[in-house]
């Protein structure tokens, strides 16, 4: 069967490797995911639309989505301005912050969650100033904010990086010997062609926020309908029927197919972007 | 100096710079000082602080209290469990990034897009859903944890469990550092093994994995690192029991639900973690530039 699907290769080892991947991902990654679906369908119609329509449901979605979507385009920002700097400037200490930025993806998300949420709380080295001037952090959708773009940074970072590098330095002399200022230059030609970059990256820091709970959980404060996002309704779900002895987690079977599908719908909008903007180049 | 002869000097710098980097096509000074100032404190503020934050709350009580957390029982249990569940986890999802990255690097066949999305899925798959779903897979009501529970083999609020949902969130990892390495280095040495009469086997172990090691070891490392911090999935199957079920990141949480002088040993805790993860930082740097190394 495998010689009819592979084009031919001297290399063996084609269906031993196929086999033991397939069979892996099967077990362990679409088997459970499988039997994830086939709960929430099993879950009687009237009941799962409860479930999906309460108003509690529905704020930790819209909350989910807001919030992963403004600290997603504010990674765009700031980590644009870090990547241009990493490739563009020499200055001392560059190889240092460059190693830096991938302290979130190496901290483990408990560790990043109770530490964020003690700089950024009532006594903490960013949080004092903060709330002398009133702003609130901990506990308020900002700090779910702030966590996400903590997560989020270095895919931006990392996506953009290699983009920089191979931009054609021609083209820039190009616009500046027709006359083009250097934010012309930036905005009106750079931009457009690190807009596919950029995109993914931002894409990926969106997709992680929308399901990160480790780093978001100590700073949330989890206050059903204000500060619940997604994924903390879902611990909540699954402690619930736990609490109650039923051990069934309808309602946790139901959130999280439907937090899959958001995701997965999601992921193919920016993809399909992504390919649009790499077409109108 | 006219405004003409400015250029004038300015072009004839420009066509006998060495460097790259030319005039025209940069930014002001005050610019680029503005830029690297506003890097360095987004990366200061937001990814520095944090981090000094854990290992200053730490020793906020002395290092007594540090020694305390650190050396207390439940966290010594803590820290087996850790590194039981690690060392299942991360040979497991090795001897899968291997194999997918050799079918999938070495090999043309249909679907290969298909699989190859196929592994990226729990990336995408929220940590809460992927303990989630091995709870419905094989907890108390459903039918293979009914089967389980019969033959006396507990999954869910056990070890057992806590190694699937670990496997799950670290399966795409290796995989996903070799697969490119592997497209990139092609077929020719290989092939070249095997027509000189070398087996399969003697291919890989002498042709393949001396030209994959540094990246396969980075892989190893990074793997290690999230089996060793997931919090998520752990959290959902394992029942946070003390002393028992609690992985390090869950003791973590347990202790920072305490006292002032617990949330302090919650930070203690936290910061063997912190520790791991800069370990992890500095080997990636180290393993880039052994890389960039060997393919000069």
């Amino acid at each position: 069967m495998p010689r009819l699907l592979k084009r031919q290769s001297v290399l063996p080892g084609f269906g031993l490797t196929v086999g033991f991947t397939l069979s892996y991902l099967s077990l362990l990654v679409l088997l459970p995911l499988a039997m994830l679906v086939l709960s929430a369908v099993r879950c009687e119609p009237a009941e799962l639309l409860a479930t999906l329509l309460s108003r509690r449901t529905l704020a930790a979605f819209r909350l989910t989505l807001t919030v992963s979507a403004i600290a997603a385009a504010t990674n765009a920002v700031l980590g644009m301005v870090v990547a241009w700097v990493l490739v563009r400037y020499q200055f001392p200490g560059k190889r240092l912050l460059d190693a830096l930025v991938d302290l979130p993806f190496a901290l483990p998300t408990a560790v990043s969650g109770i530490s964020l949420a003690w700089v950024y709380g009532p006594q903490g080295w960013i949080g004092r100033h903060l709330e002398a001037l009133g702003v609130q952090v901990v506990r308020a959708p900002l700090g779910i904010g702030v966590a996400l773009v903590f997560i989020g940074l270095p895919f931006v970072v990392r996506t953009l990086q290699p983009a920089i590098e191979e931009l054609d330095p021609e083209i820039e002399e190009a616009a500046a010997s027709l006359g083009a200022g250097r934010l012309q230059t930036f905005l009106r030609v750079l931009l457009p062609m690190l807009l596919p970059s950029l995109l993914t990256g931002a894409a990926l820091a969106f997709a992680r926020g929308l399901g990160e709970y480790g780093s978001v959980v100590f700073i949330a404060g989890n206050i059903p309908g204000q500060t619940e996002i997604v994924p903390l309704l879902l611990v909540s779900a699954i402690e619930d029927s736990r609490a109650d002895g039923s051990y069934d987690y309808q309602a946790a079977a139901v959130i999280a197919t439907a937090a899959l599908l958001v995701s997965f719908v999601c992921l193919l909008a920016i993809n399909l972007l992504q390919h649009f903007a790499r077409r109108n180049q | 100096m006219s405004i003409t002869a400015a250029r004038e000097s300015k072009s004839s710098r420009v066509r006998t710079a060495p460097r790259r980097q030319r005039l025209v096509v940069t930014e002001p000074g005050w610019m680029r000082l503005l830029l690297i100032g506003v890097a360095v404190s987004v990366v200061g503020l937001l990814l520095v602080v944090p981090l000094a934050a854990v290992f200053y709350k730490a020793f906020s009580l002395g290092t007594g209290v540090y020694w305390r957390a650190i050396s207390d029982r439940e966290t010594i249990a803590a820290v087996a469990l850790t590194v039981k569940t690690a060392a299942i986890a991360v040979p497991a999802s090795t001897l899968f990034g291997l194999c997918a990255a050799w079918a999938l690097g070495k090999f043309q066949f249909s679907g290969k897009s298909l699989l190859t999305t196929l592994i990226d899925l729990p990336f995408s798959v929220s940590p809460v859903i992927a303990g989630l779903i091995f709870v419905l897979l094989l907890g108390k009501n459903s039918w293979l944890g009914g089967q389980l529970e019969a033959a006396g083999i507990k999954v869910i609020f056990a070890t057992p469990g806590i190694v699937l949902a670990t496997m799950f969130v670290v399966a795409p990892l290796v995989a996903r550092e070799l697969i490119p390495l592997m497209q990139s280095q092609g077929n020719d040495e290989e092939e070249a093994a095997l027509v000189l009469g070398a087996s399969g086997w003697q291919t890989f172990w002498r042709v393949t994995l001396p030209n994959i090691k540094w990246g396969l070891l980075y892989g190893v490392i990074l793997c290690n690192a999230r089996a060793m911090g997931e919090f998520g999935a752990v959290a959902v199957v394992s029942g946070r029991i003390r002393g028992q079920t609690n992985t390090l990141p869950l003791h973590v949480e347990c202790l920072y639900g305490g006292s002032p002088e617990s949330v302090v040993g919650a930070f203690a805790v936290a910061s063997l973690l912190a520790l791991l993860g800069l370990v992890t930082l500095a080997a990636k740097r180290l393993l880039e530039w052994k890389a960039g190394q060997t393919a000069v």
